[in-house]
């Protein structure tokens, strides 16, 4: 896999012609599988991902949970959502959640993106920015369902999760996986990740008594490249606000991509349309005509 | 109070410019716009035009490598275009202030909108008598900015912060609301160009240097050469063509 044949482009942003990795590979799509019921909250994740990405350290803020800071960041790309979530019956859990880009196989921030090549998807399913390309415009913030994208009014350039696709392209696993301890994290074929996790749902439905156990990987946008095994996937926003059903913005799908060429080809009919109004009915002259020579009128 | 304070302003504004310009009026002819309002108009139709291309690289995917290259690179469109916006909508505001008493709607207006078919297809080869200064549908393009200039300023702003700031549900509808906006307006401006063009020929003079002929005014704006010049319209029309035919 060292080839780097997994990182064909299949999807980029700003551009309406075929991609040239479109349909040219075999390769499976990967898949990161969290699995929130084995999460202990340890952070190795996100201290491996600030490491390999050779991020800055910033400093932790401190809002009474377990969590490292309240969101993600520009230069912290990986999180781990902390939540005391009170039960009906009294009792309580403590919900961790790996908050990080998902991987969508419909990727609401490429539909946005305005500049050709900022957003890549590749054909083993990451979704990676090239900031080189990026203007900075922020419409993939408005785009994403998950609030991933993440700008730097320094560089004016936004950033987020990349999968590792330096690593994984190169035949690695994400740093993330590598680091953590528990078994939590994996990392795979999507088909290979999906079975583990529907095997993983149903021992908690069978063993554990989590009725509602359940695999999040959202239909509405296509599945994701991260799913999650959930003790209650009826409820996934008591996991930090993890979108039950998340929806792309109208604006970037069928507005962008079918009413807005439809509108521009309006008013360019339109425009051709007056021009053939002076070819059928003509200008209209100041009258009488001719006009008299000197001008004058008495 | 405040629309003596526009007006004294509007008349420094022209003194002023009427000082650092000039415009000639020979015999025949009539002052249709002072040095003031010609600047303000092409200043506003620069920045327009500005503010469009670099929109335009960013409207749709099929345009952004034919455009972009004009400003200098996607980042650079990106930084320019609201720029451009805040300066067209800047100046086209003073042209507000110069107009805003002119461009007001009265049931004459709605009587010329009745008839625009006539006049637009050229059945009507003279406007009604009583068309002012701006008939209405200059005036109908006049507010059509000046409601377009109110929401570019909305939803601009909110996609200039961003979703960050304003929210992505914000943005989003911001950015629908932007592109009718832009085009309703680009489709009245297609029809503004080519009636001040080839339209209606002598308009672009009057942009240009700032007079036109006594006939071009009595022809499509009888009221004001009769509030001009205090001759009716229809009678100086009619010696105009007797003096015609008794030439040929």
């Amino acid at each position: 896999m060292a080839d780097r044949k997994t990182l064909q482009a299949v999807m980029i942003s700003g551009r309406s012609n075929p991609s040239p990795g479109f349909g040219m590979q075999r390769d499976l799509e990967v898949c990161k599988l969290v699995d929130t019921t084995t999460c202990i909250g340890c952070k190795a994740c996100e201290v491996a991902c600030v490491e390999w990405n050779d991020m800055p350290f910033t400093p932790t803020v401190f809002d009474n949970t377990y969590q490292t800071m309240p969101e993600t960041s520009y230069h912290f790309w990986n999180l781990i959502k902390f939540n005391e979530h009170r039960n009906p019956d009294g009792t309580i859990q403590w919900l961790m959640r790996k908050d990080q880009c998902m991987h969508c196989a419909d990727p609401g921030c490429l539909h946005a993106c305005p500049a050709e090549g900022a957003i890549v998807k590749y054909a083993n399913g990451i979704v990676d920015f090239n900031q080189e390309n990026c203007i900075g415009c922020e419409f993939c913030v408005s785009g994403c369902p998950f609030n991933i994208p993440r700008f730097n009014p320094e560089t004016k350039r936004v950033y987020k999760c990349t999968l590792c696709s330096d690593r994984v392209g190169e035949g690695l696993e994400p740093a993330c996986i590598k680091a953590c301890p528990t078994g939590c994290l994996k990392f795979g074929s999507k088909d290979d990740m999906k079975f583990i996790a529907e095997e993983r749902a149903q021992q908690l439905r069978d063993n554990f008594g989590w009725q509602n156990a359940g695999v999040y990987d959202p239909q509405s946008v296509g599945g994701t490249h991260v799913i999650y095994v959930l003790h209650d996937a009826t409820d996934p926003e008591r996991y930090g606000n993890l979108p039950k059903n998340p929806q792309i913005p109208w604006s970037y799908t069928w507005w962008k991509w079918l009413f807005k060429p439809i509108l521009g080809a309006f008013a360019l009919v339109g425009g051709l349309g007056i021009l053939f109004h002076h070819v059928t009915n003509g200008p209209r002259v100041p009258q009488p005509e001719p006009p008299p020579k000197d001008g004058t009128n008495a | 109070m405040s629309s003596n304070a526009i007006d004294r302003f509007d008349d420094k504004a022209r003194n002023t410019f009427e000082h650092a310009g000039r415009t000639t009026i020979y015999r025949g002819e009539l002052l249709r716009h002072p040095v003031y309002t010609r600047v303000l108009h092409w200043t506003v139709a620069l920045f327009f035009f500005l503010a469009l291309f670099s929109g335009f690289a960013l409207y749709l995917p099929f345009l952004f490598r034919w455009i972009t290259p004009l400003f200098g690179g996607g980042e650079l469109t990106r930084i320019l275009h609201p720029y451009f916006g805040v300066a067209f909508v800047f100046f086209f505001a003073f042209q507000v202030m110069n107009w805003i008493e002119r461009m007001l709607w009265h049931a004459n207006d709605s009587r010329w909108m009745r008839n625009v078919r006539e006049i637009a297809s050229g059945e009507e080869k003279m406007d009604p008598p009583e068309t002012g200064f701006f008939n209405a549908g200059q005036k109908l393009l006049f507010w059509e900015i000046v409601c377009g200039c109110i929401l570019y300023i909305i939803t601009g702003t909110i996609m200039w912060a961003g979703a960050p700031t304003f929210g992505a549900i914000a943005v989003a509808i911001s950015y629908v609301v932007h592109d009718i906006a832009a085009i309703v307006m680009l489709g009245g401006v297609f029809i503004h160009i080519y009636q001040s063009t080839i339209g209606e020929p002598g308009t672009f003079e009057a942009m240009i240097r700032g007079a036109v002929s006594e006939a071009w005014a009595w022809t499509f704006h009888p009221a004001w050469y009769k509030q001009v010049t205090g001759r009716d319209p229809q009678q100086a029309y009619e010696e105009a063509r007797q003096m015609n035919n008794s030439r040929t």
